[in-house]
């Protein structure tokens, strides 16, 4: 298939499975501006993603209208904070398909999520010589957090590792699995290679063995449809600055029975029921992980991202990010000097590169330089970039706004970081 | 806007291609390591002082993009020969220069072939590239054991 700019735009108007291209970009009040005298090309939306106008607006009204205190207040100010940061519980609740919102925990992002399970879960079910298992394609926020439980109780980190495309070894992923694995954490989309992985079935493995598993959610819930059900894993955490909502937020999905004989991880106002000297009694879930003033504002912004997502379609964003993957890398298929990082066959629309011997420093400053906005970076993934021996790649990674005319003016600043450098 | 050639000029270029003073030396007596957390960037500095505080010797070694390799390169070609006194004085007006802090006619010394990094100033994201091998000159000559961190 060849995706020309022109085939797209066409096709568009052909397709009724295809999204409104141009309605969609106009949605972001933040693409329709110039960088360095070049219309914006935002291609950095694996690191974070732009706000569509409703979410801007929600977060405005919020703070206009019904800003006050939640589940505390008698008044009607606080009955409509908490109406509206409960109901986007529930849109969450619904867009991946968990059995109930108790399953659903606010945190700050898909980090503190990680941080929350390895302190609270860990502590208590994690002990000397029983062993964790995670991929060699982990974000740092999925390493480091069971590297401190590990030095904490005595237990052993072990580690899947990749293959030449950047995909996982399953036989390895199976022959790591023994009775003494208690947790398996893995990423559901690697932020740094694309790469997405058979998570149900890495699940059901784990489960055999009687491990718990927690799945990174940040690369793949804005991309592609989650169902906590089929997926069946124990743990789901995503942000919500990734899914086009705001910064300082996002989801901790825990299993009900788990999350409920967990203790809590911190102590405060709201998970409470009753505070005596002689000792507290904690509050239900959710609440029992949410101490202190949760950043409604964030829930509530989240929440119309959400339903944002859910307005478009989350088959046609996937299907339109399918196309752009397909187009780039047909694109870069013409190019000798591209060494792809990731080449996976099951892959997300993230273009992981290194140019040449050029650095990707380099890169990214011509690029911006061009108005693109491109991750240049180990991608908080420095264990894979030590797998492929770069010091870093460059990194376009695509949302839902982003088109084929994009992908061919990032190709052609490509060709002019080539003849800067000779 | 602001040129890349500003930036890019030739000579950074030819730095880049063929760095000045790379290399191992193995009777040095001052080491410093330099890490950017950030991008990845790394460089090992070796030099050996001698008795009249002459930096007779000045190498290094690494992995970076073209404005720190080129920085560092240069760097060792302007300090070659100079005192640790100077060194420290260049320091000050190089890191003064690319940060857009320099001031004409108000230094004490010329800028000489550090100018071409100059353009840095209009790059701010790129600014720790260009002084990653200065801050390691400086803890190396200060002594200091731990690597350089830019973060």
């Amino acid at each position: 298939m060849n995706f020309s700019s022109e085939a797209a735009n066409a096709s568009k108007v052909l397709d009724p499975t295809d999204l409104d291209l141009e309605l969609v970009r106009s949605d972001f009040p933040i693409l329709q501006q110039k960088v360095n005298d070049h219309p914006l090309v935002y291609l950095d939306n694996g690191a974070s993603s732009q706000k569509p106008r409703n979410v801007i607006q929600a977060i405005s009204d919020y703070y206009s209208n019904d800003h006050s205190n939640i589940h505390r207040g008698v008044h009607t100010l606080s009955q409509r904070a908490t109406h509206q940061y409960e109901s986007a519980r529930e849109k969450i609740a619904s867009l991946i398909n968990a059995r109930s919102t108790n399953e659903i925990i606010f945190v700050r992002g898909t980090t503190e999520g990680i941080n929350l399970v390895a302190s609270s879960y860990g502590a208590r079910n994690i002990g000397a010589g029983d062993e964790i298992l995670v991929t060699e394609m982990e974000h740092h926020s999925n390493i480091v957090p069971w590297q401190i439980l590990c030095e904490k109780t005595g237990a052993v980190l072990k580690v899947v590792p990749i293959n030449e495309k950047g995909e996982l070894i399953l036989e390895s992923f199976n022959a790591l699995l023994n009775e003494r694995t208690r947790f398996v954490a893995v990423t559901h989309v690697s932020n740094a290679l694309g790469t997405i992985n058979p998570v149900q079935e890495l699940t059901a493995m784990a489960h055999e063995v009687g491990a718990i598993v927690l799945v990174d959610g940040a690369q793949s819930t804005p991309h592609m449809d989650v169902n906590m059900q089929d997926l069946d894993c124990d743990f789901f955490v995503f942000s919500g600055h990734k899914l086009y909502g705001p910064t300082g937020i996002g989801v901790l999905y825990g299993r009900e029975s788990l999350l409920d004989a967990m203790p809590p991880w911190q102590g405060g106002g709201d998970m409470i029921k009753k505070v005596r000297f002689g000792g507290s009694e904690y509050n239900d879930l959710p609440y029992k992980f949410e101490a202190g003033t949760p950043n409604i504002a964030g829930v509530i912004g989240l929440g119309a991202a959400v339903e944002y997502l859910t307005n478009l379609g989350i088959q046609k964003i996937q299907n339109h990010e399918e196309k752009l993957l397909e187009y780039v890398t047909e694109k870069t298929m013409e190019r000798p000097e591209i060494r792809i990082i990731g080449s996976a066959s099951d892959k997300s629309a993230i273009l992981s590169f290194t140019l040449n011997d050029i650095h990707p420093h380099d890169v990214g400053t011509i690029l911006d330089h061009e108005g693109i906005a491109v991750r240049a970076g180990h991608h908080c993934a420095m264990p894979v970039m030590e797998h492929f021996g770069v010091p870093a790649t460059v990194r376009a990674s695509f949302a839902v706004y982003n088109t084929f005319s994009e992908v061919d003016i990032l190709f052609g600043a490509i060709d002019k970081v080539k003849d800067l450098f000779g | 806007m602001t040129n890349l050639r500003d930036l890019y000029q030739e000579v950074i270029m030819d730095h880049n291609r063929n760095p000045r003073n790379m290399g191992v030396l193995d009777h040095a007596s001052h080491t410093g390591e330099g890490f950017n957390p950030l991008c990845g960037d790394q460089i090992d500095l070796y030099l050996y002082v001698n008795d009249d505080s002459v930096i007779e010797k000045i190498c290094f070694e690494g992995k970076g993009c073209a404005i720190s390799t080129a920085s560092a390169s240069i760097m060792t070609e302007v300090l070659a020969g100079r005192t640790v006194g100077e060194a420290k004085e260049y320091f000050q007006v190089f890191c003064e220069s690319v940060t857009g802090q320099h001031k004409d006619g108000n230094q004490t010394l010329d800028l000489g072939k550090l100018e071409v990094l100059s353009g840095v100033k209009a790059f701010p994201a790129r600014v720790k590239c260009a002084t990653l091998a200065w801050h390691t000159l400086l803890a190396s000559l200060d002594g200091s054991d731990s690597p350089i961190k830019t973060e």
